[in-house]
């Protein structure tokens, strides 16, 4: 089987790496060989495109051909934005021939190969498709004992582009969750914004949006939030104590990566999940995943 | 015919006003044409299609001689009919014509003048050597026969039905469904009067059923169709309802009688708000009265142990008759009214109203349902879990004006939302909001309905609804749906707890609409509507000559219009009966016998079976009433010993010539 | 604030021309300004003008107005807009190219820190290829309000406790390919400045 190509992106390199940790160790439990595109660069996400688009596109577009170079015919690429990015690059080389003739132009002054199709592929939808409800659901080795998830999928990973799930209540993470027998609440919110790099710039309208997120998913019965993203992971997970402080609630709920249950649930070894790398919720962590391992503490 | 065999051309060149004439150097057209062989005389002027333009042909024939006429104007489809006229009566035989288009083909299509003035020189220098080579035909008449075919029997059928049944003349009307009534008879109100959908149509559904000129045929479909105007055939598969229509008195028995004592098969004509038994009718006012058994959810289809009560409630009726088949009518008609209709928007579709998702998100024709006395509530509005309502927002533009679903703007659903609006209002005193982006009030009586809504204190907000959610912030919010929308108006973002919402779906083409345009060789709009012949001028007639539209299938319309146009339909059709024949062109193919082979490589080609093989003397046939001037047998005959009339293989030539002969 | 009187002679129809000729924004003047985009969004309640009515003052040609609005640098590019526009307008891609063409412009408020993210992101990618989220954050903090340095110690904290913050300078080895990605060909965008 050929390998996957991936790109991690910047934030699996930092403040996500608990998703770089747990997707790897569950494609290994899946037998899907993973192999990194070498010395791939920042997609060109949001704040590069603020300032230039043509050159996004081309920076970008370098991924794109080192995966080419490197044989791959698909390429995984877990977070939301850079997904997005290495989707409309594609998708606008395609479709404008100013932006086409720019992109592969610069391509062959780098020595690069000219765009051909690669397919960009979020490691959610390759789940789901490649790999299937019924494998996953005969692969379970450790039954989900933990609480009811909300399954958020954000913005990125659904709109414009419709091709890991639908733009209006998507729910292929909702499935492969109840695959491995996790409980999950009916969440309104599912796509809804978690204020992306607000959360920086403008920081209390950021949280607030946080905020929503987490106490519509309260509301709605849930004991913990599942994510596709790394910026909706960490947006989600990083400021709930401050919004316990800003609105008295009592919030404190974890916050995983949909990798880190399935890779639980299907027998990965819970040192290579990155749960230990959870802000919140550490004590349902803590409880949760100690049935099943006695050593659960040591690593949350 | 040459200049020295005493060709001698008039050529009229239009002004069209400036619509030709601002593109195109009209006087130089006339200039360049009087050089070319054979003509005698050419002229430029302001409207040919005027009395006095008409005059300038029919004088110049008789003043120069003239034997062939060229008029460079607009398209042939417009006025062929009108310069042919004045060519016969000017004394000529009226295929001594010619026309050329420079104004839809020419003058509105392109920008630089001196370029439109050259393509005019040379369209009408093809023209003239054309026309040389025309010779003198004759128009054949075909009769019309006086019956004609109705499909649909919504309103739109009703009403053609009854207008063509009134006139004397036959009519079959064919109904797919178990009852004639189509979407109007689900309605309960009818907007803006306010007048009871049922009291009005009723009275025409038992016309119709009453009307010793119609043939109704319901719970079945067209299959299939050949012929021509005046005289074509069709095939009626009359699907069994397993109750004999003759026999049935419409007493009902059966249904009480029925094994299942509840009721269990969601009611389509409720929307599936409600169920019905396996033998029904679909509502008590049901055209024809006599019920139908689903042989889906029959028992007896599935086991053959039904206990067959609806049988034995019968009695010594026979009526039910579970051994029915299908059966097939073969009838000849000289005209079709096809009335379609629509379908109404998957609301599913848009995902982000939550529709199937939320039980109290509705359609407007489930509240229709709601509303109606003869509907599931009997007339109460109110939730699936029986609760009244005591807030509802009413969202427009579901499936309409939006690019991601359907372009169009459905018409009617402002006036319907409207008048929804209204009536649940009235019905349970609950706060309404509609929620529209141009509120469209064009119709008579339209805008004072809405003023009077106004007056009421329903709530207009300006704004396309963002979503409709169960995300509550609050506890004002707490197990109620949230409407998300920006009242552009205000310029407020607003969140709305409502209730109940009603969409107000789009109207779309019926799901098969395709597949009847192919049946009656019709032509489509790019949306699945069918296609009228001219938008202002033809707007029942299709490009197929004889078969005639009305109602919705054409596109969305509301019960007036609906009705003016099947009128305007069946006014048409008569105008055909009424006349007895009509005049054909001479655009058929016929066969050079001396030259025919008799291969039959032309038999199994023509689309129209209007070819057949004269076995005694070997040759092909062409009938003339048949033929439909396609010329598929002319291009494939391999002797080439099949001709066409005003296509001609020199004809042709010598207008490809003319064409390309730069002067 | 928007003043409420307009001369027409403040409208600028040529540039709402070239804004609809840029990628993605070919919509714009077929918008119904229904406000499906602004309903759906979750950032139009804390904007100054929600984004049906900056599609409305650019397709009207009102520049500096529509590029000074605090909107543009609210917009999370959520595509929640593009996603239910029934004209199918790519909003985000219109907001994208108001702040390029506001950095270009210097049309936005000193010391905004969302202006100034992006322009450190790329000048740090443009260096070195990939971007440190750590360095990147401080040097936002820096160039805005060096106070926001202290409102996020805490989350810094949350972080380093976790292993999630790397202070390595992430950089990629073919920098010298980045030079000739970025040195070829014309610059079709440019005319947006």
């Amino acid at each position: 089987m050929k390998p996957y190509g991936y790109f991690p992106g910047c934030s699996l390199r930092g403040t996500g790496a608990g998703y770089e940790y747990s997707l790897l160790a569950l494609f290994r439990v899946l037998d899907l060989p993973v192999e990194e595109i070498q010395d791939w660069n920042c997609c060109g996400a949001t704040s590069y495109m603020s300032i230039d688009e043509e050159s996004a596109f081309v920076l970008s577009a370098r991924n794109l051909a080192l995966a080419q170079k490197a044989g791959c015919k698909d390429l995984l690429a877990p977070c939301s934005a850079c997904y997005l990015v290495l989707r409309k690059t594609q998708d606008y080389v395609a479709r404008y021939p100013k932006i086409g003739s720019h992109v592969q132009e610069s391509l062959r002054a780098a020595g690069l190969p000219p765009l051909n199709g690669v397919r960009v592929r979020h490691p959610l939808e390759v789940l789901y498709s490649d790999v299937g409800l019924e494998r996953i659901r005969s692969r379970v080795v450790r039954p989900w004992r933990g609480g009811r998830v909300a399954c958020y999928y954000g913005c990125q990973l659904v709109r414009p582009y419709d091709e890991v799930d639908r733009a209006h209540n998507p729910t292929r993470m909702d499935e492969l969750l109840a695959a491995i027998g996790a409980p999950t609440v009916d969440y309104p919110l599912k796509t809804l914004c978690c204020g992306g790099a607000l959360t920086g710039t403008m920081h209390p309208i950021g949280v607030r949006m946080n905020y929503i997120l987490l106490k519509e998913a309260v509301r709605k019965g849930a004991q913990a939030v599942v994510t596709v993203c790394p910026l909706c992971q960490y947006n989600l997970d990083a400021h709930q104590a401050e919004i316990r402080r800003k609105t008295g609630t009592t919030i404190d709920m974890p916050v995983f990566f949909f990798t880190q249950l399935l890779g639980w649930a299907l027998g990965a070894d819970p040192e290579s999940l990155g749960l230990k790398r959870a802000i919140s919720g550490r004590k349902s962590i803590a409880q949760w995943f100690a049935k099943e391992s006695a050593e659960a503490d040591a690593y949350v | 015919m040459s200049e020295r065999d005493g060709l001698r051309i008039g050529v009229y060149v239009c002004h069209c006003g400036t619509n030709i004439a601002g593109t195109v150097d009209v006087r130089a057209v006339a200039e360049s044409a009087a050089a070319l062989p054979g003509v005698a005389v050419s002229r430029d002027y302001k409207y040919m299609c005027s009395d006095p333009g008409q005059d300038l042909i029919r004088q110049d024939i008789q003043k120069f001689g003239l034997n062939r006429i060229v008029v460079a104007a607009c398209s042939p489809h417009l006025h062929e009919h009108t310069f042919r006229t004045a060519t016969r009566t000017g004394g000529l035989n009226e295929f001594y014509f010619q026309m050329v288009n420079i104004r839809e083909q020419d003058s509105w299509v392109h920008e630089h003048k001196g370029a439109a003035t050259r393509k005019a020189i040379d369209l009408v220098r093809a023209a003239a050597r054309r026309v040389a080579r025309h010779r003198a035909l004759e128009k054949s008449r075909t009769p019309i026969h006086p019956a004609v075919l109705v499909v649909g029997g919504g309103i739109a059928g009703i009403h053609a039905a009854l207008t063509l049944a009134n006139a004397g003349k036959h009519v079959y009307l064919v109904e797919r469904e178990p009852s004639i009534g189509g979407h109007m008879a689900k309605f309960d109100k009818t907007f803006p009067t306010l007048d009871c959908a049922a009291c009005i149509l009723t009275p025409k559904m038992s016309a119709v059923k009453n009307h010793p000129n119609i043939t109704l045929w319901t719970y079945s479909e067209v299959t299939a169709v050949e012929g021509y105007i005046g005289n074509y055939k069709a095939t009626i598969a009359r699907r069994p309802r397993y109750i004999d229509e003759d026999l049935c008195a419409g007493c009902l028995e059966c249904i009480d009688a029925c094994v299942f004592r509840q009721a269990k098969v969601p009611d389509e004509f409720n929307e599936d708000l409600s169920r019905r038994k396996p033998i029904y009718v679909p509502f008590p006012q049901a055209v024809p009265l006599v019920p139908v058994i689903d042989p889906e959810a029959c028992i007896e289809f599935h086991s053959h142990k039904c206990k067959k009560t609806c049988v034995t409630a019968c009695g010594e009726r026979h009526a039910v008759n579970l051994r029915a088949e299908e059966k097939l009518e073969r009838i000849d008609i000289g005209s079709i009214v096809l009335a379609t209709g629509f379908r109404a928007y998957d609301a599913r579709r848009s995902a982000n109203y939550g529709y199937g998702v939320y039980p109290n998100v509705y359609t407007a024709l489930e509240v229709e349902r709601l509303i109606n006395a003869s509907g599931p509530t009997a007339g109460e509005v109110v939730l699936r879990d029986g609760r009244t309502p005591q807030t509802v927002g009413i969202v427009h533009c579901v499936g309409s004006r939006d690019e991601n679903t359907n372009r169009w703007c459905s018409r009617v659903c402002c006036m319907y939302s409207l008048k929804l609006a209204h009536l649940v209002k009235e019905r349970t005193g609950a706060e309404v909001f509609n929620f529209y982006i141009d509120m469209r009030t064009p119709g008579k009586g339209f805008e004072e309905f809405y003023q009077k809504l106004l007056s009421e204190r329903v709530h207009f907000v300006r704004g396309r609804v963002a979503e409709v959610t169960d995300w509550a912030l609050d506890s004002s919010e707490e197990g109620r749906l949230v409407i998300r929308v920006e009242d552009t108006l205000a310029g407020l973002f607003r969140r709305i707890p409502v209730d109940m919402v009603i969409l107000s779906t789009g109207l779309e083409p019926q799901p098969d609409a395709g597949d009847v345009r192919r049946l009656f060789n019709i032509s489509s709009s790019p949306e699945g509507f069918f296609l009228e012949r001219h938008p202002k001028l033809a707007p029942v007639n299709t490009f197929t000559e004889g078969v005639l539209l009305a109602g919705c299938c054409q596109g969305p319309k509301d019960i007036p219009d609906t009705v003016a146009q099947a009128g305007a339909a069946a006014a048409e059709a008569l105008a055909l009966i009424d006349a007895g024949s009509v005049e054909t062109d001479p655009n058929t193919a016929y066969v050079m016998e001396e030259a025919c082979s008799g291969c039959k490589t032309c038999v199994p080609l023509c689309p129209y079976h209007a070819i057949s093989f004269a076995q005694a003397a070997r040759k092909a046939e062409i009938n003339q009433a048949l033929c439909k001037g396609c010329g598929t047998c002319v291009a494939a005959c391999p002797s080439s010993s099949i001709g066409q009339n005003l296509f001609e293989d020199d004809e042709i030539f010598e207008e490809s010539e003319g064409l390309l002969a730069y002067a | 604030m928007l003043r409420t009187l307009k001369y027409q002679r403040e409208a600028d129809p040529e540039w709402a021309r070239q804004v609809s000729e840029r990628p993605g924004c070919e919509g714009l003047f077929s918008c119904l300004q229904c406000g499906a985009c602004s309903g759906s969004c979750p950032l139009s309640i804390y904007m100054d003008l929600t984004p049906r009515r900056v599609i409305a003052l650019v397709r009207e040609g009102f520049r500096r107005d529509a590029l000074s609005s605090m909107t543009i640098w609210l917009c999370a590019s959520c595509y929640s807009c593009a996603a239910n526009c029934p004209r199918q307008i790519h909003v985000t891609d219109l907001m994208y190219s108001l702040k390029r063409e506001a950095i270009r412009s210097r049309l936005y408020p000193p010391r905004l820190p969302a202006p100034i993210l992006a322009q450190e992101f790329y000048a740090m990618v443009r260096k070195h290829g990939r971007n440190s989220e750590f360095w990147l954050v401080l040097r936002m903090a820096l160039r805005s309000n060096p106070l926001l340095l202290l409102t996020m110690l805490r989350n810094g904290w949350d972080l380093v406790r976790t292993g999630r913050l790397s202070l390595r300078r992430e950089r990629i080895h073919g920098t010298s390919e980045l030079v000739a990605l970025s040195g070829a060909g014309p610059r079709p965008g440019r005319a947006e400045a």
